[in-house]
């Protein structure tokens, strides 16, 4: 692959031996109301064998840079910039044609709802086949058992019988099942699961987050688990990414977000999570407002307009600047370390016991 | 399945009855078919009386019709008024009908697909744009001008083809009235294509296929045409029988001699026989056409197949 001059960005966390990186990643839509910034300034990465989690309320750009890492933007009306390195292969400015190769085969996709997802018009054993007769060359015979072995990894009973059902003739999270088994015909090496169970009953939920673990280990895969669900996102990753208006607000590992967020929007997400073992009399509490117009976001922090605790910041520092993300571990917010200790020990903490 | 054909064909009986029966009493309606046989003189009333019985118009009405009905189904649909059988008119006219209509259908799925799925897949292009302004120019002009308009441009003045089909009506002849009798549905084609093709584009089925590594080429004609076709392949079966009966205007300027001029004549000339019996055929066309449509949506889509 061609050497690309890469874009010097202060932000960059450090992963060097990363599998799937993505710099300063900015995605705009060209819609009649004007440019729709959908994501703005992202970086992340991702290991082989983990798996990142990324958070965030809907239309936070989640979904849209999954997608652009699959390629699957509409190219009309949308324009990229930044970068996406997969295993040293430089995504965006690749040709359709290699893009090709590595969809369903080093990287795949589950999609958020199985039953628009699947073809209604195809069995779901020819739908399994087909991406491992392309990129494996493989021949009907050969691909049908494929097929039939995955069907039985994911858990789908009579899988020989199975393979010869419609989408139509599956159960939600039998489909959700075969999506999976589909996405991980060709083993591939990086697992994009966009809301993989959020149509599902929180049993087949479990039961499917459970499957994705085990099949992480077996394959070795880098997963990225998209989610609004933070319980599910504690039991399922390693690394954390909280989105809000586009850009990633905070970033560690699971178990410092959880333990000790350092973003107001973190907070609040937190803080909006029923427990089962918190106290009755205890309300929920919400972020006011309402996820910003990705038209015309807010100057400065995005999320400057529904923080309660702005006014704790001197100045129009919220309002003017946009505060950077830090490399590692890091919240972008312009309160002082010691503001957000004070902050999370008296307000949060409490609410999250 | 074979329930589902079955329960298909029994209610085809009640249409069948229901629709000859119309038909029958509205040609009663129409006027005296005897006067229609004296030509323009006024009838000899002991003639006209003779007449009535030997053709059994002096019975009544629902009489007539269940002896017609007898009649048809063992193959006799009677003698028009000039002493030719009228089956003997249609083994001339059908076959004639039929190669038009085929000529139509051709034209059809070949223009009117292609331009849909182009026009679709380059939505909101000046393709896309040119080619609706196209279509609705052809719908909204009634086929007698286009007919007549086209005849009078490409076989009078270039004299390119021959202005009108000889008796025999060869292939080759009926390419110009087959794309006349086309044009209206064949823009239609071209809508219904293109709609679909957009719609189901965005589709997730669709944009799962891409993420799955499958070639455009592979994406447009195994997921989104055959999922798009199904409602196009609806409209162009059910357009088969209409093609076959609403061929009169084509027919009359082509001057063909199928089922549309012998229609034409019979009304004229009053000739219930003729009229009756040519519609009965359309009728039974109408309703195969219907069933096979229904037959092949089932096998097209999965979901209707084991309901």
């Amino acid at each position: 692959m061609t050497t690309l001059t890469k874009t010097e960005d202060a932000a960059a966390p450090t992963g060097a031996d990363s599998f799937l990186s993505v710099r300063d990643l900015k995605v705009r839509f060209s819609t009649e109301d004007g440019i729709v910034k959908a994501v703005d300034g992202l970086s992340f990465d991702v290991e082989r064998g983990k798996t990142l989690g990324i958070v965030g309320e809907s239309g936070s750009g989640k979904s849209v840079t999954n997608l652009t890492i699959l390629g699957l933007h509409n190219p009309r009306n949308t324009t990229i910039d930044g970068e996406i390195v997969l295993d040293g292969k430089e995504l965006v400015t690749a040709t359709e044609k290699e893009l090709e190769h590595l969809r369903g085969n080093k990287m795949a996709m589950i999609f958020q709802d199985p039953l628009t997802a699947l073809s209604p018009y195809y069995t779901v054993g020819r739908q399994l086949s087909e991406p491992f007769m392309k990129h494996r060359g493989a021949s009907k015979k050969e691909a049908k058992d494929r097929a039939i072995e995955m069907l039985a990894k994911v858990g789908i009973p009579q899988p020989k019988v199975r393979f010869d059902d419609y989408p139509h003739q599956f159960s939600g999270g039998m489909r959700q099942r075969a999506m999976i088994a589909m996405a991980l015909m060709c083993d591939p090496d990086l697992l994009i699961a966009d809301e993989p169970t959020t149509a599902l009953d929180v049993t087949v939920q479990a039961q499917i987050l459970d499957l994705l673990k085990d099949l992480q280990q077996e394959i070795g895969s880098a997963i990225i688990f998209i989610t609004h669900d933070l319980g599910v996102i504690s039991h399922m990753a390693d690394d954390l990414l909280v989105m809000y208006a586009g850009r990633a607000v905070e970033r560690g590992s699971v178990r410092e977000v959880m333990r000790e967020p350092k973003h107001p929007y973190t907070w609040g997400l937190l803080s909006s999570m029923p427990r089962l073992d918190s106290n009755i009399d205890e309300m929920l509490e919400p972020i006011p407002g309402a996820p910003p117009s990705l038209l015309n976001p807010p100057s400065g922090c995005p999320f400057h307009p529904r923080c309660a605790y702005r006014d704790q910041v001197s100045g129009t520092l919220c309002t003017d600047t946009r505060p950077p993300l830090g490399e590692g571990r890091a919240a972008a917010c312009h309160l002082t370390a010691e503001q957000k200790q004070t902050i999370f020990i008296d307000k949060i903490q409490p609410r999250l016991r | 399945m074979g329930r589902y054909v079955v329960r298909r064909l029994l209610q085809m009986i009640p249409v069948f009855i229901g629709a000859t029966l119309l038909i029958f009493l509205m040609v009663n309606v129409m006027g005296d078919p005897i006067a229609g046989l004296c030509g323009d003189r006024e009838c000899d009333p002991a003639t006209a009386a003779q007449l009535r019985k030997e053709f059994g118009l002096d019975k009544p009405v629902w009489q007539q019709y269940l002896t017609y009905m007898g009649n048809v189904f063992t193959g006799d649909f009677g003698t028009a008024f000039n002493g030719q059988k009228v089956t003997e008119l249609m083994s001339t006219a059908f076959p004639v009908t039929i190669r038009l209509t085929l000529v139509a259908i051709v034209f059809e799925i070949v223009i009117g697909i292609t331009l849909g799925v182009v026009t679709g897949l380059r939505r909101g292009r000046p393709v896309d744009t040119g080619v609706l302004v196209l279509t609705l120019v052809v719908i909204s002009v009634p086929t007698f001008v286009t007919g007549l308009l086209l005849q009078l441009l490409l076989g009078v003045k270039w004299g390119w083809i021959r202005p009108s089909v000889s008796s025999g009506a060869p292939l080759d002849e009926l390419i110009l009235p087959g794309l006349v009798l086309a044009s209206v549905s064949l823009a239609y084609v071209v809508r219904l294509t293109r709609t679909s093709i957009a719609e189901n584009r965005r589709s997730d089925y669709v944009r799962t296929a891409i993420a799955k590594g499958l070639p455009r080429r592979r994406v447009i004609t195994r997921h989104l045409l055959r999922n798009s076709l199904i409602p196009v392949i609806t409209f162009i079966g059910a357009d088969i029988g209409f093609l076959m009966g609403g061929a009169i205007v084509t027919e009359r300027i082509f001057n063909i001699h199928g089922v549309g001029y012998q229609l034409y004549q019979g009304i004229l000339r009053q000739n219930t026989q003729t009229v009756v019996g040519f519609v009965t055929v359309l009728v039974l066309v109408f309703l195969v056409c219907n069933l096979v449509v229904d037959l092949l949506y089932a096998v097209l889509d999965p979901r209707i197949r084991y309901a």
